[in-house]
C-alpha cells in the first residue's frame, strides 16, 4: 500500500460486494499487486456507481473502501464523487424519481412532485414530459418514463434510420458486411474513403472525420484508443439514444471499422447514465460481437460530453476539460493518440465503406410544440421550414436550433438551409441537431432563465469565466425578468458573453451565452 | 530556437518554452494568478490570456507552447476585456483584500467588480494550531492542491470537490485538518496567491491590526533542524520572527519546507 491516510469508516458487506464486483476481490495478503496493476484509478467511477446502485448513496464507508482498493487518496476520491450530480454523498431513499425540467419537458408542462428531484434534460424529449426512476438494491435498475419508445415519425428518405424503420431486431447480431468489406480494403483505403466522403463530426463541432482518423493512424505512439462519445446531454438531443437503443449493432460495427482503420487496440463507449436501455442493448451487442470494446457509464455531468472531460472521467478524475492543444489525436485517453467520434458520426461509416446511398443526411431531434415530435433524417441543405413541415410544427414564437449552446430564431428568420455552411452564413449552429419549437403559449422568458440555470449547474467550475460568469449571467437575467433592474444588465451580459466565449477553457463556457444572447437580440426577450 | 512575434517584436525562445516565457523575455508584464514557477500550469484563472492570430479564442499564455511564426498580441481590446472581466468576476466572488497581485490587476485593467456583486464576508477556519484557511479568499487556482500533491509534497490531503460555483478546496468529506492526511508542511501556504492560507502567527497579528509588512525585515538563514540545509527566510517584525518562508528559486527547496522549518521557530523567542 502506498502511504495514504485512509478513511476510518468501514463499508457494509453489501457495499464491499458491489465494489468488489468492479475492482475484484481483495487478496488474502491485502492488495500487494504487481506495480503494473496499480494504475487502476480508471475503475473509480464504476466502483462508486456500483456502491450507489447497491445501497442508494455513496457512504463514507464505500468511499473509503473504493479509495483503499484503488489506492486513491480519499480527498481525491471525494473530489470525484462530488463532481457528479447523480452520485449522492448523503443518504437518500433507494428509489429516486428524477423529473426532467428542461426545455422540451417545460413546454409539455412538467412539474416536480414532492420527493422527486428536478433533472436536466433526460434525452426523452419526443415523449415529454419525461422522468427517470433509479432503484437501488440487489437488482438495481433505472426506468425511463414513459417507457414506450414511439415509432419513428418518418418513413421515407431514410439512410441512417433505415434499418430502424424496417424494424431491425436490436438484440440479434446481423452479419457485419461493412466490417468484412473494410478488412478486404485495408486500413489505408478505408481512411481514404472516409476522407473522400463529406462526413463531418455530428457531435456539434463538425470536424472532418477522415482527417481525424488519418491523424491518429499516423501517430507512432501506441496504443491508440477509440472513444465513442455517447454522452449526449445537450438539452433537446436524443438522436444517439435512438440509434443505440434500436440499432446497437450498427454502432458496434462502425466502432470496429474505426478501430481497424486507425490501429486502435481498444475501444470505449461512454454513455450518459440516464440511458439505461442503451446501456443494456450496447453491452449485449458488444458481447455478441466479441470485440474489445468497453462500456463506460457517466454519472450526471453535461460537461463530460466535452471530449477531454470525457477522458478525465474514464480515467477516474473529475470531468474537467483539458486545455487544447495538445489535441486528442496526439494526447488523448490515458495520454495516448485517440479517435473520439460521436454516435451519429460513426453510424455513417458502414454506409461509406459499402458505397451505395451516397446522400449526406443528418439527424434532427424535433420536440416542443410539434404535432409529430421525434427523430427525423434529412439531407444536408434541406431548408429548416421543410423539416418543420415534416414534423407538423408551426413555430408561432421561436425555434431553438442547436440546443442550449445554439440560438433562438424568430418565425421570420427560419429560412436557414440545414447545412454547416448555410448555418454559418445565417450566424447559427446546427450543433447536435436540436430543433425545439416554441408555440403561441410558450414561456420564452422561462426558457431563457432555464438555459442560464442549466449552464450554471453544469459548469465544471475549473475556469473563472465559466464558473463565475454563468452565475452572474443568470443573476442579471433574473433581475431583468423580475423588473428589479439596476440598468447595467445588458452591458454586463454583453461583457460576460465576450469573456466566456473568448477565455473559457472549453466549449461549455464558450457557448454558455449564445442562446441567451440570441434570445435578447433576435426575440427581444428581456431586452 | 523558436521565433515568434509578440506585440510586433520578434522574440526568440527555447523549444518547449511557453508564450508567457516569450512575453517575459520581451519584458512584457503579463498578469498571472494560478501560474507558479515551481508548479505545473493548470491554466484555470485565465488572467494571462493573449490573442494569438489564427486562433478562434484567446489562449492562456502560461501553458500554450510557443511555436515558430506565432503572432501574439498581449494588449488588444479583446485581451484587455477578458482580463478586466476575469478580475471583475473574481472580485465579485472572492475577498481579495489580502491578495496584492489581484488588487493591482483590478486597478491596471480598470475592473469594477462591484457592478457584478459583493464578495463574501471573511470566514476563517482555525481547526489546527499552525495555519488558517479562509475559503472566502480562495480563487480556486489549484496551486495548494498541486503543492500538496504530485508537484511538491505528495501528501494528497486536499483536492477540489463539488462542481461549478460550488467547487471548493476540501479534505475528504470536509473533515478538519487534524483528521486529514495533512502533515503541516505549509507548502500550500507558500503558493497561495490570495492569503486564503496563512500561518496562524500572521493571521493573529492581522486580526489585531498589528501586521506591518512594510516594517518587516527579511533575514536569510539555514534551517537548524536536519542536514538537508534548506534555506529559510525569516520575516521579522519588532525583533520577533512572525513568519518563515523559503525562496522559490533555491535549488534545494524550491520554496518548500517541512513543518519544523516553517513553523518551528518559537524556541528562538521563548518568553
Amino acid at each position: 500500500m502506498p502511504d495514504l491516510k485512509l478513511l476510518a469508516d468501514a463499508p457494509s458487506a453489501d457495499e464491499r460486494a458491489a465494489i468488489d464486483a468492479v475492482v475484484g476481490e481483495e487478496a488474502a495478503n491485502g492488495d500487494r499487486v504487481a506495480r503494473s496493476d496499480r494504475t487502476r484509478r480508471h475503475l473509480l467511477l464504476p466502483a462508486l456507481r456500483a456502491a450507489q446502485r447497491r445501497v442508494g448513496w455513496v457512504s463514507p464507508g464505500a468511499l473509503g473502501y473504493a479509495s483503499r482498493r484503488l489506492e486513491i487518496p480519499p480527498a481525491e476520491a471525494y473530489g470525484v464523487a462530488t463532481f457528479y450530480a447523480l452520485l449522492s454523498l448523503e443518504e437518500q431513499p433507494a428509489e429516486v424519481l428524477h423529473v426532467c425540467t428542461d426545455l422540451s419537458c417545460r413546454l409539455a408542462g412538467a412539474t416536480v412532485p414532492e420527493g422527486a428531484q428536478p433533472s436536466p434534460c433526460l434525452g426523452l424529449c419526443e415523449r415529454a414530459p419525461a422522468s427517470l426512476r433509479t432503484v437501488a438494491g440487489t437488482k438495481p435498475r433505472e426506468e425511463q418514463i414513459p417507457a414506450e419508445s414511439p415509432p419513428l415519425p418518418q418513413a421515407s428518405g431514410l439512410k441512417l434510420l433505415r434499418r430502424i424503420a424496417d424494424g431491425v431486431d436490436p438484440e440479434s447480431p446481423p452479419e457485419f458486411r461493412a466490417l468484412e468489406r473494410a478488412r478486404e480494403l485495408g486500413p489505408e483505403r478505408v481512411i481514404e474513403l472516409v476522407k473522400a466522403s463529406p462526413l463531418l463530426g455530428r457531435g456539434g463541432a463538425a470536424f472532418p472525420t477522415g482527417i481525424k482518423w488519418e491523424a491518429v493512424a499516423r501517430q507512432p505512439a501506441k496504443p491508440h484508443y477509440l472513444v465513442c462519445n455517447a454522452d449526449e446531454s445537450e438539452p433537446g438531443t436524443f438522436k444517439d439514444r435512438v440509434l443505440m437503443e434500436q440499432d446497437p449493432f450498427a454502432l458496434v460495427e462502425a466502432m470496429a471499422i474505426a478501430m481497424y482503420a486507425t490501429g486502435c487496440e481498444k475501444g470505449f463507449i461512454y454513455i450518459r447514465a440516464e440511458y439505461p436501455l442503451a446501456h443494456r442493448r450496447i453491452q449485449h451487442a458488444i458481447e455478441a460481437s466479441g470485440l474489445d470494446i468497453e462500456l463506460r457509464i457517466g454519472a450526471g455531468a453535461y460537461v463530460c460530453g466535452e471530449e477531454t472531460a470525457l477522458f478525465q472521467s474514464i480515467e477516474g478524475y473529475r470531468g474537467e476539460p483539458r486545455n487544447k492543444p495538445p489535441f486528442p489525436v496526439e494526447v488523448g485517453l490515458f495520454g495516448k493518440p485517440t479517435v473520439v467520434n460521436n454516435v451519429e458520426t460513426l453510424v455513417n461509416v458502414p454506409h461509406i465503406v459499402l458505397g451505395g446511398d451516397a446522400r449526406d443526411t443528418r439527424l434532427f431531434c424535433l420536440s416542443g410544440n410539434v404535432s409529430r415530435p421525434g427523430l427525423y433524417e434529412v439531407e444536408l441543405g434541406t431548408p429548416l421550414p421543410a423539416l418543420l413541415e415534416l414534423a407538423g410544427a408551426e413555430p408561432a414564437k421561436a425555434v431553438l436550433l442547436g440546443g442550449a449552446a445554439g440560438s433562438f430564431l424568430r418565425p421570420d428568420q427560419l429560412d436557414v438551409p440545414l447545412s454547416f455552411e448555410g448555418a454559418r452564413e445565417a450566424g447559427v449552429t446546427l450543433g447536435s441537431g436540436v430543433v425545439i419549437v416554441f408555440g403561441e403559449q410558450a414561456d420564452l422568458v422561462g426558457a431563457v432563465l432555464r438555459i442560464a440555470e442549466f449552464f450554471r449547474d453544469e459548469s465544471c467550475g475549473q475556469c473563472v469565466p465559466c464558473r463565475v460568469g454563468t452565475v452572474r449571467q443568470e443573476e442579471a437575467l433574473h433581475r431583468l425578468a423580475s423588473g428589479k433592474k439596476n440598468g447595467n444588465e445588458l452591458a454586463v451580459l454583453a461583457d460576460l458573453a465576450q469573456v466566456m466565449r473568448d477565455a473559457s477553457i472549453c466549449g461549455l463556457g464558450q457557448t454558455a451565452a449564445s442562446a441567451v444572447a440570441s434570445a435578447v437580440e433576435n426575440l427581444g426577450v428581456l431586452a | 530556437m523558436i521565433e515568434l512575434t509578440v506585440d510586433g517584436n520578434a522574440v526568440q525562445v527555447e523549444e518547449g518554452a511557453t508564450i508567457l516565457d516569450a512575453c517575459r523575455r520581451a519584458q512584457i508584464d503579463t498578469p498571472t494568478l494560478c501560474y507558479g514557477d515551481t508548479l505545473t500550469p493548470v491554466n484555470v484563472c485565465r488572467v494571462c490570456v493573449v490573442e494569438l492570430e489564427g486562433a478562434r479564442t484567446l489562449v492562456p499564455s502560461c501553458s500554450r507552447r510557443a511555436e515558430d511564426g506565432m503572432v501574439v498580441h498581449t494588449d488588444s481590446e479583446r485581451v484587455r476585456t477578458s482580463r478586466r472581466m476575469v478580475m471583475e468576476l473574481l472580485g465579485s466572488s472572492t475577498d481579495l483584500s489580502t491578495a496584492p497581485d489581484a488588487l493591482a490587476y483590478i486597478e491596471r485593467y480598470d475592473a469594477d467588480p462591484a457592478r457584478l456583486g459583493a464578495p463574501p464576508a471573511p470566514a476563517p477556519k482555525l481547526d489546527n494550531d499552525l495555519y488558517m484557511r479562509d475559503y472566502s479568499k480562495c480563487i480556486l487556482c489549484y496551486k495548494c492542491v498541486e503543492a500538496c500533491g504530485v508537484d511538491h509534497q505528495n501528501t494528497f490531503a486536499i483536492a477540489v470537490a463539488g462542481r461549478g460555483i460550488g467547487a471548493h478546496i476540501s479534505t475528504e468529506l470536509d473533515v478538519p485538518l487534524p483528521e486529514s492526511a495533512c502533515v503541516y508542511c505549509g507548502n500550500c501556504i507558500a503558493v497561495c496567491p490570495t492569503g486564503a492560507l496563512m500561518p496562524t502567527s500572521e493571521f493573529e497579528l492581522r486580526q489585531a491590526g498589528e501586521w506591518r509588512e512594510e516594517e518587516q525585515t527579511e533575514v536569510d538563514t539555514v534551517c537548524p533542524y536536519c542536514g538537508v540545509g534548506c534555506n529559510l527566510t525569516l520575516h521579522v517584525q519588532d525583533d520577533e520572527i512572525v513568519k518563515v518562508t523559503s525562496p522559490d528559486d533555491h535549488d534545494v527547496t524550491r520554496g518548500n519546507l517541512c513543518i519544523k522549518g516553517r513553523f518551528g521557530f518559537q524556541y528562538v523567542q521563548n518568553k
